[in-house]
């Protein structure tokens, strides 16, 4: 680990007191949170004028799978004036898995955390609208899940594959 | 085996893509049209639902999804190099952009980045840059078509005719190349290509000049997008608005200066950003000007490398492009995002490996069409429907990476 990711660990600390830990192996540097401090340190993030990440990139949710019973989702934070990235990563369990939505920091949250949504199924509390985007809205089941199984039938049509 | 008959009902479709506004709630005045899905003004399978007063619009809710191709599910379960032709499918008007970006971030996983030779680069920055040209040039020409001007369209259909026979020539296929490979490429520049290059250039830039005086100046073209759409910059930033949106807001913002990725460092080109000059800054006319300029830079940038591949890095018997091409490609377990300047924008990967297998654990493609669209609904409160159709062109989508 750099001093400035050093620096940045112990700032994200500082914002939540509670314990952050870097991810290895991770481009750009990335820092796991516990998901109830991911909108306060997100808003300070936003707002500080040392970091002043003003741009949210990118919103990838991931299934772990049914045996490690986890779901994480990632954000890709990038500050313009600074030129610095940084990768936020929240663990959340498979059973109704919910996180703040980070909208009110970022618009650009509103279309990536439902695309997360549609294909994971993982709530963003006091999202302004939260609807499905890619798939229809009657479709069943969360397609990028790793036990996901596609329907036989659609609307009586049998799909052959 | 019986066929099967698709059952139609009239529900199927209501169930299927609901309206956000209940008709029954409306008020008196209100009424809400239903732009698209079929429609060429949307560029695609792009459906608005609009609910308007009269003929000024109260909200847009873009709909979209009729293209989705689960790029992301397939390339959990394809080998690295074959989710190449899928990356292609994406921004299919700009593939080699994308399938540079992918390339990018393989390469790093595997930690050869350093040493794909200067050639192979050159080449892929040569080819990038001529898609980034037919991409503006698309982007540009039905513009005008969507604001009534005919004649532009024909013409830069004629003009990346040129670009698209080059690019077969160099990879066998006219916008699907397959062309950038991990590693390297799927073959050397055929014989003859630079000075064909050179040839196109010669021809181009007055053409350009001729787009500009035609389209770009003109008196109605002006009328129609100056003042229309306005984008204010704090609000491009906070929505994630990427490439030459965001410049033609005012932010000299460019990734590949700022990343200074694969050989771009070493070349030598502008950024330009809109300045307002018919009307506010970060309007419609604004972002088609940003495009016309940065074809001029791109034009630039293709010479340069030209240059290169013709004196530096010229082709010799021994060179093979696919020198280093991995057999099998099994990176390290790690997460790793990679970004590059698409014609549209930021357009980003997310990988995950585990280390363990030769997919992608979860390949996430961070599309800029589909953020640069999410915009869409705040800059086109309060307009005609007349301008949202200017509006929707200036941002200069392509379904196909909205969708993915």
């Amino acid at each position: 680990m750099s001093e400035k990711e050093e620096e940045f660990v112990k700032l994200i600390q500082s914002f939540s007191a509670e314990e952050v830990l870097d991810i290895p192996n991770s481009t750009p540097f990335s820092v796991l949170l516990k998901s109830e401090v991911l909108l306060s340190v997100c808003e300070q993030l936003h707002k500080n004028p040392t970091t002043y990440f003003d741009m949210l990139s990118c919103v990838t949710g991931i299934d772990n799978g049914v045996e490690a019973g986890t779901m994480e989702v990632i954000y890709h934070l990038y500050s313009i004036p600074f030129n610095q990235s940084l990768a936020l990563k929240v663990m959340l369990p498979r059973e109704n898995p919910e996180v703040e939505s980070v909208n009110s920091i970022w618009k650009s949250a509103n279309w990536l955390e439902r695309e997360v949504y549609d294909m994971f199924g993982i709530v963003f509390k006091n999202h302004p609208d939260l609807r499905r985007i890619l798939m229809p809205a009657d479709w069943k089941g969360f397609p990028l899940r790793k036990d996901y199984k596609h329907e036989e039938y659609y609307r009586g049509v049998k799909i052959d594959y | 085996m019986k066929a099967q008959q698709y059952i139609y009902k009239e529900d199927n479709l209501i169930d299927s893509e609901p309206n956000k506004f209940n008709t029954r709630e409306l008020k008196s005045e209100e009424m809400i049209i239903n732009l698209g899905p079929q429609h060429p003004s949307t560029h695609g399978v792009l459906r608005l639902e609009v609910l308007s007063d009269g003929e000024i619009i109260k909200e847009v809710v873009p709909h979209i999804g009729y293209l989705h191709r689960c790029f992301e599910k397939h390339a959990e379960s394809l080998p690295y190099n074959q989710v190449i032709p899928f990356v292609d499918r994406m921004d299919y008007v700009a593939a080699m952009n994308s399938e540079h970006a992918y390339a990018m971030g393989v390469e790093r996983m595997l930690g050869i980045a350093e040493q794909i030779p200067k050639r192979v680069e050159y080449i892929r920055v040569l080819v990038a840059e001529m898609n980034r040209i037919a991409s503006h040039l698309i982007a540009v020409g039905t513009y005008g078509l969507d604001l009534g001007a005919f004649t532009p369209f024909f013409w830069i259909m004629r003009d990346r005719e040129h670009i698209l026979r080059l690019l077969e020539w160099a990879s066998g296929a006219r916008m699907l190349y397959n062309y950038i490979w991990i590693g390297g490429l799927f073959y050397d520049l055929p014989v003859g290509f630079e000075k064909r290059c050179r040839e196109f250039i010669t021809y181009f830039k007055p053409k350009v000049a001729e787009l500009e005086t035609i389209l770009i100046d003109n008196k109605i073209f002006i009328d129609r997008t100056a003042n229309v759409g306005v984008l204010p910059l704090n609000l491009a930033i906070n929505s994630g608005i990427t490439g030459p949106m965001l410049r033609a807001s005012g932010l000299r913002f460019d990734l590949r200066r700022v990343d200074g990725y694969s050989v771009y460092p070493e070349l030598d080109f502008e950024i330009p950003i809109g300045e307002g000059k018919m009307g506010a800054v970060g309007d419609c006319w604004d972002r088609s000007w940003v495009r016309v300029k940065e074809i001029y830079e791109s034009l630039r940038i293709m010479e340069q490398c030209l240059d290169k591949l013709e004196g530096e890095h010229k082709r010799t018997r021994e060179f093979d492009p696919q020198a280093l091409v991995p057999k099998k490609i099994r990176p390290k377990a790690q997460e790793l995002y990679v970004r590059a300047e698409n014609p549209k924008g930021e357009l980003g990967y997310f990988f995950r490996a585990d280390g363990k297998s030769d997919v992608p654990f979860r390949c996430k493609a961070r599309a800029c069409s589909f953020v640069n669209l999410s915009i869409l609904p705040e800059i086109s409160r309060g307009v005609l429907i007349a301008d949202l159709i200017a509006i929707l062109g200036s941002i200069d989508i392509v379904l196909g990476e909205v969708d993915r």
